[in-house]
Order: C-alpha cells, then sequence, then structure tokens
C-alpha cells in the first residue's frame, strides 16, 4: 500500500514537473530574450523606448477606445434586454440565449469574410444611395466602427454567460416588486436597486470584453485597421525584441486583471456571509 | 491578452457552469413574471410584455445587422459569381464551393483538420492527468494557483503568443541558441513546430474543461471500488472513465474547434507557410485570388463554419449529458 501510494506521488511529482516546464521555460526565455544585449549582458532597451516606439501610443489609444466603446455598447444593448426578459417576456429568454451562443458557431475569420462581404456591396449596389456613405463612415480608420460592431459580435457570448451568471444570484424579479412597491418607477427600480445588485456580473462581463477587444488580431488585420495587436505583429517584423518584451507586459496585465477580478468577487462573497 | 479569434474562453465558462444555461434547466419563474405573461393588459400601452419586447428591441436589430447580414453575404455570396467576374457578377454557380475543396484550398483545409485533430489529443491525453494531478492535490493554495493559472493561459494566445515562442524556440530564440537545436533539425516555422506553440493554450483549456468532472468523481466510488477489489487500474478502466467519457469527448472537441478556428497565432508565426484554412481564407480576402474568384473566400468561410457547426452539434449534446452524470 505504502509503495503503491510512493508511486502516485511520483507519477504525480513527473507530470507536474513536465508540464510546469512546459509552461515556465516560454515565459523565462521570453524574459530573457526581451533583455538580453547578445553581448553576453543585460539591457532594458526594449522596456524603457516603448513609449517612443513609433505607432506605440496611436495603436494603444486606438484599441483602448475601441474597448471603451465596445463595452458601452455591449452593455446598453444587453443589459435592457436580459433585465426585460426576467421581468415582462420569458419567452424572450431562449431567444436572447441562442442569439448569443451563435456567435461561438463562427470562427472569427468566418465573421471577417461575413463583414467583408458586406462591405463589398457598398461599393457594387450602393454608390448612389445613402447607405454608400454609411458603408465609408464605418470604416473611417481613425476610428473604424465595423470593428465595434465585430468585437460586440465576438463578446457577446462572454458577456451574457457573466451576466446571466449575475443574475441568477439576485432574485431581480423580488428586488423590482420590492422597489416599485416601495413608490419607486420604473427607472429608478432599474438603475438604484437592480444594477447595484448586478456590479459584479457587469464588471465581469466588462473587463471580458476588453481583454477580448485589446487582444484581438483577426479581424483588425484582415480589414486593414491597425490597433494594439496589429501594431505589435508589425513592429516585431523590425523590432522583435520590444515586441517580446510588449508580450510578456500584456501576459502581465492579463493576468493581474483575472487576479483583481478574482479578488472583488471573493470580497464581495465574504461580506455578504 | 485573449485570442479573440477562438470561441474558446466562452464555451469554457460553458462547460464550467455545468451547462446550466440549457433550456432544459430553466429556473422556476417566480409566480409574478408568470401572472404578468398569462395576463397581458392590453391596451395600456402594449403592457409590461410589449414594453419588454421594446427593451429587446436595440439588441434584436443590433444582432439582425450586425450578424445576420454578414451570414447573409456568406450564403448568398459562396452561390454566386463574384463582381469581378466576366458576367458581371451575381449569377448562381457552385463553383465557389467545389473550387474551396479543390487544390491548395483543400490540402489547406485537410491542414487544419490534421493539426487540431492532433493537438486536440494530445492536450486531452495530456490535460486529464495534469488535472487529476491538481484535482487531487492536497494544497488548497496550489490548485488555486493552477487554476487561476490555466484560467490565463487558455485565453492567452495571438500575436503575444506568437511572440513568446519565436522569442523562446524560434531561430534566433534563447533555447535554440543554447541547445543548438537548429542543427538537429529543428524549426518552429513547421506543422510540428506550430503543434507545440498551439498547446500552449489548448492543455490549460483542456484542465479547465475537465477539473469539474474530475471534481465530480466521488471518492466513495474509489473506495467501493477498492473493497470490492480492483485496482487502480480497473478503477480507472471500468468506473472513472466511463463515467468522464462524456466530459473528455466534449473537451476534445472544444480543443479541436479552438485549434481550428485560431488565426492570429499561426499568422504571426508561419504566415502561409504551414497550410491553414485560416491563413487561405485571410489571404483570399486580402485580394490574392485570381480574376473573378473573389467569392471564394466566402466559400471558404461557409465550409469553416459548417466544420464548427459540427463540432459544436457533437459538443452541446455531450455538455449536456456530462452535466446530468455530475451533478
Amino acid at each position: 500500500m505504502a509503495r503503491l501510494i510512493n508511486r502516485i506521488r511520483f507519477g504525480r511529482g513527473l507530470v507536474l514537473l513536465i508540464c510546469g516546464t512546459y509552461f515556465a521555460v516560454p515565459m523565462a526565455a521570453s524574459l530573457w530574450f526581451s533583455i538580453d544585449d547578445n553581448k553576453g549582458g543585460t539591457t532594458f532597451r526594449a522596456y524603457t523606448e516603448l513609449v517612443n516606439a513609433p505607432g506605440f501610443t496611436d495603436s494603444l489609444v486606438l484599441s483602448l477606445e475601441l474597448a471603451g466603446v465596445s463595452v458601452a455598447v455591449l452593455l446598453l444593448l444587453l443589459v435592457p434586454a436580459m433585465l426585460a426578459a426576467r421581468l415582462g417576456a420569458p419567452k424572450l429568454r431562449p431567444v436572447i440565449e441562442i442569439m448569443c451562443s451563435m456567435p461561438l458557431v463562427v470562427p472569427v475569420v468566418a465573421l471577417t469574410t461575413g463583414i467583408i462581404g458586406v462591405l463589398r456591396w457598398g461599393p457594387d449596389y450602393l454608390q448612389d444611395t445613402p447607405f454608400f456613405q454609411t458603408v465609408v463612415a464605418i470604416q473611417d480608420p481613425n476610428f473604424p466602427i465595423v470593428l465595434v460592431i465585430a468585437y460586440v459580435l465576438m463578446a457577446l457570448p462572454f458577456a451574457y454567460r457573466a451576466l446571466d451568471a449575475g443574475m441568477r444570484g439576485v432574485d431581480v424579479v423580488t428586488l423590482v416588486e420590492a422597489a416599485r412597491n416601495c413608490g419607486a418607477g420604473w427607472l429608478r427600480a432599474v438603475f438604484t436597486v437592480v444594477l447595484p445588485n448586478l456590479r459584479s456580473g457587469l464588471l465581469n462581463a466588462a473587463v471580458l470584453t476588453v481583454a477580448l477587444v485589446l487582444g484581438e488580431f483577426t479581424t483588425a488585420s484582415i480589414l486593414g485597421f491597425a490597433p494594439f495587436s496589429v501594431w505589435i505583429n508589425s513592429n516585431g517584423k523590425s523590432d522583435g525584441q520590444m515586441s517580446v518584451a510588449v508580450s510578456m507586459l500584456s501576459l502581465l496585465i492579463v493576468w493581474l486583471v483575472l487576479l483583481l477580478m478574482s479578488a472583488v468577487g471573493r470580497g464581495r462573497k465574504a461580506a455578504r456571509s | 491578452m485573449t485570442t479573440a479569434p477562438t470561441p474558446v474562453p466562452a464555451s469554457a465558462s460553458a462547460a464550467r457552469s455545468g451547462g446550466g444555461g440549457a433550456p432544459g434547466s430553466v429556473t422556476p419563474e417566480s409566480p409574478a413574471t408568470t401572472a404578468a405573461a398569462k395576463a397581458p393588459r392590453p391596451g395600456r400601452r402594449g403592457g409590461p410584455r410589449g414594453r419588454a419586447w421594446l427593451a429587446a428591441l436595440p439588441l434584436l436589430l443590433f444582432f439582425a445587422i450586425g450578424f445576420g447580414l454578414p451570414a447573409v453575404a456568406i450564403a448568398v455570396g459562396a452561390f454566386t459569381t463574384s463582381s469581378d467576374a466576366p458576367d458581371g457578377g451575381g449569377t448562381f454557380t457552385t463553383d465557389n464551393l467545389t473550387g474551396s475543396l479543390q487544390g491548395a484550398y483543400f490540402t489547406a483545409l485537410w491542414g487544419s483538420v490534421k493539426l487540431s485533430l492532433l493537438t486536440a489529443l494530445i492536450a486531452a491525453v495530456v490535460g486529464l492527468p495534469l488535472a487529476q494531478a491538481v484535482a487531487t492535490s492536497r494544497f488548497r493554495m496550489f490548485r488555486e494557483a493552477v487554476m487561476s493559472a490555466s484560467g490565463v493561459l487558455a485565453n492567452f494566445g495571438g500575436v503575444p503568443l506568437a511572440f513568446m515562442f519565436v522569442a523562446t524556440l524560434g531561430n534566433s530564440g534563447e533555447v535554440t541558441k543554447q541547445f543548438g537545436l537548429t542543427k538537429h533539425g529543428w524549426s518552429l516555422y513547421t506543422f510540428s513546430g506550430l503543434s507545440v506553440v498551439y498547446l500552449y493554450f489548448l492543455v490549460p483549456l483542456m484542465v479547465i474543461t475537465i477539473t469539474p468532472a474530475l471534481e465530480g468523481l466521488r471518492t466513495q466510488w474509489r473506495e467501493a471500488a477498492a473493497n470490492n477489489g480492483a485496482t487502480g487500474v480497473q478503477y480507472w478502466r471500468h468506473v472513472a472513465l466511463p463515467v468522464l467519457a462524456p466530459s473528455l469527448l466534449g473537451g476534445f472537441v472544444l480543443l479541436f474547434g479552438a485549434s481550428f478556428a485560431a488565426y492570429a497565432t499561426a499568422e504571426a508565426m508561419v504566415g502561409s507557410s504551414v497550410p491553414l484554412i485560416s491563413m487561405q481564407i485571410g489571404d483570399a480576402l486580402s485580394g490574392n485570388v485570381l480574376v473573378g474568384q473573389g467569392n471564394l473566400a466566402l466559400a471558404l468561410g461557409l465550409d469553416m463554419i459548417v466544420v464548427a457547426c459540427l463540432v459544436m452539434a457533437v459538443y452541446l449534446p455531450l455538455q449536456r449529458r456530462s452535466a446530468k452524470w455530475l451533478a
């Protein structure tokens, strides 16, 4: 029996060792790569010159703007619909659920093909109609609205699940009824009673969306816009060291954000019990 | 940052929530809602029901435009000639579809399927013992650390992942230089190189997906098996694996889908030197096709959607089934 336990311990150790190595080595090597000056010493050039790199600030600002607008649009569309489904029209719920799962079935590359197909209708068929101006306007390289549309679609499933989990934990119907009985109007009930109770769900949805938008590459690169991830890629062709440095930083940021999120979630749970 | 191109994280979270969102598990509506639903008061500004649909209208409209239009564009475009074709475009044809399943495009489709099958299989085989080793660990801190790391790495992909591996195992990567791997025939920019990179986010994804199922295995089952004289191997062969089978298969299919849809990592790392369907679509969309074949990309997109739909059609029933077992 003791030997069996020893064997299990040994097997577990081996599995963890191999996997640990596989996951740790690329991180360590990348870190080393980003500070290696190729003469046997170290340099932090890649990190210090980052801010001055051509295109860095522009692309980062564009990405952050896209992220902010996407979150706003997503929540404005999704929250009223989901609340309505809970409060007034239960039949709406399966509709929303199916709708929010559909983007999962379509790979992003395929969605992008569809978007390009639609955008091509512009010059092909709509040349003389006001729609043509719209098609041009949503492709403005300074702020491509078409990317916001794509990102909101891609984020729908994540955001839906985050919000749904949040609403599951709170009895929205009772809350609204209680507020209405106390004389609050619909808007007041929603804004001062329901939404504060959904804080963590809203926060989760927002954070997931931001992470998705900041990392998204496929659509932006195929449609020819230049947000942050596209910049990392093109910059990597000329300055590999800096792009590796940025990659490491982005990993670190995602990690911190997720840690923060779980800390917030835990804090709230502790406060409730 | 997140692998935006893959549908992964949401599905993973779906797996974690145990398919709670499935239509089969509708939470009981409170009496008030049912009453409101059953007794619509017509004439009073449409009643609460009408207003509810009104609140959902923006989402429905957005979806119809943002998702519906591209879907129509693919469905129509894949079966019609493109506008740069000799006949002016718009006529029905199946040439796009047949073209997308021939020659270089078929090679790419097959390459994608092969890569996805291989990486999903390896990730599933590696992920299961890893998840088991972690789930049965005595140290709570360690378990939580691994789970949070898996969450990050499963979402980590795209361009940053590609650069990390170029820095590690690329031609001038640190590990390559250290061990002189190029002399032994190693190259990151090949099929096997790409597989190694994909595993970096697939294995954590498998760990996330399978851990709830592993935690659902009751210790009593193991003890009962042991009391009846079963060895560890027999327990796994006759008890644990059959119970885990739907989750395992579901995880495998999910990994396949993630790997199949991935674009950014391969694009940033190998460009089109490894034939993959997603790369070919990207190429075709950038105008890299023969004149008159402008709609080929749409047909390729359709191919991809068909494969993804098949994946989901296998995954969802399995997901529901395993949720039932391990509830």
